[in-house]
């Protein structure tokens, strides 16, 4: 199976069974991504297919063959933090941290998708064209990501910083 | 989870033809369900037919309607324009359900055919009449906070957990199918079935039948919304949600739809309710009645007696909204 994992072409040999989160992390040797509950339930698997997030533990690996897929690896590196990773670093938007890689993609995702005009379920206009990021657009967009420590203020904070005044 | 073959349908005979083919094949969408349940054992495919990159297009018909491709992700169908502006409430009822990453990934036909989230049916030690047949039935006196109020049976009392579909009930949607022996359309309402003593069975789709699109006919402009309750704001399966849509002309009400999830094995199209408001001055006081008429025949259960009241609730708070 071929892939392009954060920018190069990387091929394996694995178990038709293999989730695109155990690849990742199993056979990529990109343990970055974690595996919290393995059943879609809570968003630390989420990566980045094609710029669109997904949650990498429902995906089998050999139905994302040929995709582009980013994960917290190709976000930024410990000396070259994006400015999502700095800002989550800035406003406490973690304790463990286990959460933390599958945030900071879907907020990737998540500001993607506002910015095409992605309603969401708490947008009232409907028919809009533009995306109005309020707090409460942001933790409807983002609550597919549980964060069990509860640093759910500093990672709206940390969002908001990066991504909300991109989009408006 | 046992080990299958993959393969990927480029075109729904093919993908027919493959399902054909192969003993203990399934159709894959993207997953989200089946992968899950795959990996618990429940289901033991051999042979995997991806059927993703089948027709996604989402196209404007002729007479006003709409023809959504059952490889359109949950997503794309919340964002089309033309859904968002003429079908709020199935672009509602989308966003309303599971997280994005999830919707991102989930098809119109894998949405259709997902399964229940009863406890026992996900539970291998459980007994449970869907997972194995004969085996009985914990939820009946069990654990049933989530379970269905109408329309179950001693054997299964699990409900149906699709968001997407109690709007595409409301709606009058259909279901175009294609098998070996050709083509037909069902309509939703008619497209899931009650648990009766096969609950097993849960559509009128035959093994090995293919769901190639969803049919929206063209919609009269009528105020149109989908609410759902549930234990939090978000990323939560429906206690109980509404579809509804309701035009009134010259002070009464012409048109009226309502169906209901979270209360039965399928989306509950509510035709008792909309009886009862047809031609009716809209009140609160007929909201009221109308719901009664619909759930007079709603069952509790040791935990989900409450469903009843907060159906009639919601029931009346929507139709409020719409007719404000
Ligand atoms: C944590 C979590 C929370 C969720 N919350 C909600 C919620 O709040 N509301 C809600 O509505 N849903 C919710 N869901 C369910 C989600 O919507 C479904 O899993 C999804 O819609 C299934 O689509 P899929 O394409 O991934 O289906 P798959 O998992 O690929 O397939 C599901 C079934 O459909 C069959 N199938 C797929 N496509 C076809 C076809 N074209 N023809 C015939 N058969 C086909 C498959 O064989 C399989 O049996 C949630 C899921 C998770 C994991
Ligand atoms: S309610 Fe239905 S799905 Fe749940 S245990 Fe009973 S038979 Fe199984
Ligand atoms: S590990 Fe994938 S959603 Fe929890
Ligand atoms: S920082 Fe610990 S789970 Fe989010």
């Amino acid at each position: 199976m071929e892939f392009t994992i954060n920018g190069s072409t990387r091929t394996f040999d694995v178990d038709i069974r293999t989730s695109l989160l155990d690849l990742l992390r199993e056979h990529a040797g990109l343990p970055g991504t974690k595996k919290g509950c393995n059943q879609g339930a809570c968003g630390a698997c989420t990566v980045l297919v094609d710029g669109e997030r997904i949650n990498s533990c429902l995906a089998l690996a050999v139905q994302y063959q040929g995709r582009a897929i980013t994960t917290i690896e190709g976000v930024g590196t410990q000396d070259a933090l994006a400015d999502i990773q700095a800002a989550f670093v800035e406003h406490d938007g973690f304790q463990c941290g286990y959460c933390t890689p599958g945030q900071i993609c879907s907020a990737i995702g998540m500001a993607a998708e506002a910015k095409r005009g992605l309603p969401s379920h708490v947008t009232q206009d409907l028919a809009a064209d533009s995306v109005t990021l309020d707090d409460d657009e942001l933790r409807e967009r983002m609550s597919g990501n549980l964060c069990r420590c509860g640093a759910y203020n500093g990672i709206v904070a940390a969002v908001r910083q990066v991504f909300v005044e991109e989009v408006a | 989870m046992l080990t299958f073959e993959y393969t990927r349908a480029d075109s729904a005979a093919a993908a027919i033809d493959l399902v054909e083919r192969e003993a203990e094949a399934k159709f894959l969408g993207g997953g989200t369900n089946l992968v899950d349940l795959m990996r618990e054992t429940i289901e033991r495919p051999r042979a995997l037919v991806d059927v993703t990159g089948l027709s996604a297009a989402i196209e404007v018909q002729e007479d006003g309607g709409v023809l959504i491709g059952a490889a359109a992700t949950n997503t794309a169908l919340a964002e089309d324009r033309h859904i968002r502006e003429h079908y709020p409430m199935l672009a509602r009822a989308i966003l309303a359900g599971a997280s994005a990453q999830i919707r991102n990934m989930a098809t119109v036909g894998g949405n259709l055919l997902q399964r229940t989230r009863c406890y026992y049916f996900y539970d291998d030690a459980a007994h449970c009449n869907k997972r194995r047949a004969g085996s009985g039935c914990d939820a009946v006196d069990g654990f049933n906070r989530i379970h269905a109020i109408l329309g179950a049976s001693e054997q299964c009392v699990a409900t149906h957990p699709s968001d997407m579909c109690v709007a595409l009930a409301a709606l009058d949607a259909m279901v175009h199918i294609e098998g070996k022996d050709g083509t037909r359309q069902v309509p939703v309402a008619d497209f899931h079935t009650l648990p009766g003593d096969t609950p097993q069975v849960e559509t009128v789709l035959a093994p090995g039948e293919l769901i190639t699109a969803i049919a929206l006919p063209a919609n009269p402009a009528t105020g149109q919304t989908y609410r759902k309750v549930r234990d939090r704001a978000s990323y939560a399966f429906a206690l109980v949600s509404v579809a509804a849509s309701v035009r009134v002309e010259d002070g009464s009400i012409a048109d009226v739809r309502i169906a209901l999830g979270g209360v039965a094995h399928k989306p509950w199209r509510a035709t008792k309710a909309e009886a009862a408001l047809r031609g009716k001055a809209p009140s609160e006081d007929a909201f009221r009645a109308a719901a009664r008429a619909e759930l007079a025949d709603a069952r509790p259960l040791r935990d989900n007696g409450f469903k009843i009241g907060l159906a009639e609730r919601t029931i009346v708070a929507v139709l409020q909204e719409l007719t404000a």
